[in-house]
């Protein structure tokens, strides 16, 4: 074969890759054909690895070899060892892994190009410099995110003096740095060694607006700040792809792009924001009185005991969960009683808002490893028009995704924000450790409503308890 | 500029087709996508895999081999982590 042919035959193989992507990622439009979609997607990226071997400008191939395998081991221990409730880390960690082998590759690709002595075309300079730029604030910006995710950094918003006139300035000097290394590429006046030396500080500099324009985001934000990382993981690919001109890493970074921007303006729309009053405002910080004259409202208190009865006689239940019941590692004690309430013919159904975890579908994903099939677990839609005809809703370790106020009080920071409607529901209980509000520290007026029950305590315990009692009621039948 | 031109078309077409592709994926598997585009973003392993290989300079090639080990290990821990979690997503029903 000439080397025409073998360069068809690998573009060929990327085609084949694309489509394999694309249709991957098709198949996740349902839990039932998403595993083998994920696998035709690894298909995908096997056949694009294996065909780009045979490209004949690579020469050695000890190092190339010995690379993927150290990654692999890497990848593969981590995918087995990583808990389920640190996934929105390891995504996070994910982005900037990605972030940062694009930018490096665009970094590669510039000093190979002088290497070789061939001109750079203007627009591979621009793309080398986008690749570098967003690849490496991805970078940094990722890692503390999963430092704040994982608590290894404080999860409060970390408000240096004058941080936006600082990141203006470093958005600036990225900026500047950014074109003198484009202009640097086609002038000849400039030497190797200084291009090179443009090139590390326009690194410096990403790396540094990627930490700028991730710390003063609370932990509360994260999930805005992770989804939009994943994007970026795939814009600074396509971006590295324009540099190479290899297609297959235009349109895989294409398509993670588009994913992540979904992700996130479906993540900034159940959170009632925007993305850039995600990155400016200082969220929880306005100290704005949202909650009540003062006055303490009367509520009602049942023990496990009163609710263990009313749900042996419900007809249908829907939980409602939010991270607390994932804090306090109580999914299985739910599943447990869910098992029992099912048996015994009620309708069991679990409602999921948006950001019910940490991450987009995080809840999801700890219920369904806590057995809990996914065609009970309801979206925030299905879920309101389920609690219509719904005798008890339970709330369990969820707050502000259930406060009536979003409808009702237009002064509330959450008002106009989606929620889940308990209170359509017969009657409601909410499982609580006490009175205190939730992290926007706004009251929560569903509390007060007559239909709803307060059941305090550690979630856990209370549903250990709930089980115990539900097993005696229905065994006395 | 060309060959620019064809690379936005493809770009943009990319894009178009990932926004309805994704539209369609639910919200209860909104975590295993994001870890299964974390291993797609991984495909930048082939153009790591080509400039590393080349073996032009040193540090061509040592950056490039960093880009390699880097998105091997988010092609191998997203594809697996993602299986991982698929495998978890079981429909109601006796013997589920």
């Amino acid at each position: 074969m000439s080397d025409q042919d073998v360069i068809n035959v690998i573009n060929l193989c990327y085609l084949v890759a694309a489509i394999l992507f694309i249709w991957g990622m098709a198949q996740l439009r349902r839990p039932s054909t998403a595993r083998v979609g994920n696998r035709v997607a690894a298909v995908g990226m096997l056949i694009a690895v294996v065909a780009t071997l045979f490209d004949r400008e690579i020469v050695s191939y000890e190092w190339i070899i010995g690379g993927i395998v150290v990654g692999g081991i890497v990848g593969a221990f981590l995918a087995r060892k990583v808990q389920m409730t640190e996934m929105p880390e390891m995504v996070a960690v994910f982005n900037g892994f990605g972030g940062a082998a694009s930018a490096l590759l665009a970094g590669g690709e510039l000093k190979r190009l002088y290497d070789t002595g061939g001109a750079i075309d203007s627009d591979v300079g621009v793309t080398i410099a986008l690749g570098t730029t967003i690849g490496a604030l991805t970078l940094t910006g990722s890692a503390v995110a999963a430092g704040k995710l994982h608590g290894t950094l404080s999860s409060n918003p970390i408000l240096l003096p004058a941080r936006n006139v600082l990141s203006a300035l470093v958005a600036v000097a990225t900026l500047a740095l950014g074109a003198l290394l484009i202009w640097a590429t086609q002038d000849g006046g400039f030497s190797e060694t200084s291009t090179l030396l443009l090139f590390a500080g326009l690194v410096v500099a990403a790396l540094l607006l990627g930490i700028l324009v991730s710390i003063p985001i609370g932990g509360a934000d994260m999930p805005v700040l992770v989804a939009l990382f994943n994007s970026y993981s795939g814009l600074a690919g396509a971006a590295a792809g324009f540099a190479i001109g290899n297609d297959v890493l235009i349109i895989a970074g294409a398509l993670v792009g588009a994913s992540g921007l979904i992700l996130t303006s479906i993540m900034t729309k159940a959170m009632n924001r925007s993305v850039s009053n995600v990155m400016f405002g200082g969220f929880g910080q306005s100290g704005a009185d949202v909650t009540s004259d003062g006055e303490a409202r009367p509520y009602r208190t049942m023990t496990a005991e009163d609710v263990a009865t009313m749900l042996a006689y419900a007809q249908s239940v829907v939980f409602v969960t939010g991270y607390g019941l994932a804090v306090a590692q109580a999914q299985h004690d739910l599943k447990a009683l869910a098992d029992i309430l099912s048996k015994n013919g009620t309708e069991v159904r679990f409602g999921i808002h948006p950001v019910a975890g940490r991450m987009p579908g995080h809840m999801n994903v700890l219920l369904a490893e806590a057995d809990v099939p996914y065609d009970q677990q309801l979206d925030l839609d299905d879920a309101n028009r389920q609690l219509e005809n719904t005798e008890i809703a339970m709330v369990i370790g969820a707050n502000d995704v259930v406060n009536p106020q979003a409808h009702s009080n237009p002064s509330s920071p959450i008002y106009g924000m989606p929620i889940i409607d308990v209170d359509k529901a017969q009657s409601v209980v909410v499982m609580k450790r006490s009175m205190a509000s939730g992290f926007s520290g706004i009251d929560n007026d569903l509390f007060y409503l007559d239909q709803t029950s307060m059941l305090f305590g550690d979630a856990k315990k209370s549903l250990k308890e709930l089980v115990s009692e539900e097993d005696e009621l229905i065994k006395k039948g | 500029m060309e060959q620019l031109i064809t690379a936005l078309t493809i770009f943009a077409l990319a894009t178009f087709i990932g926004y309805f592709v994704i539209t369609k994926v639910p919200p209860t598997l909104h975590t295993p996508l994001m870890s299964g585009t974390n291993a797609i973003s991984g495909i930048v392993v082939v153009g790591a895999l080509v400039v590393a290989g080349a073996g032009e300079s040193g540090l061509s090639q040592g950056i490039a081999i960093a880009a390699v080990i880097l998105a091997a290990i988010n092609v191998f821990g997203g594809f697996l982590v993602t299986d991982r979690m698929l495998q978890m997503f079981r429909r109601e029903g006796p013997g589920a």
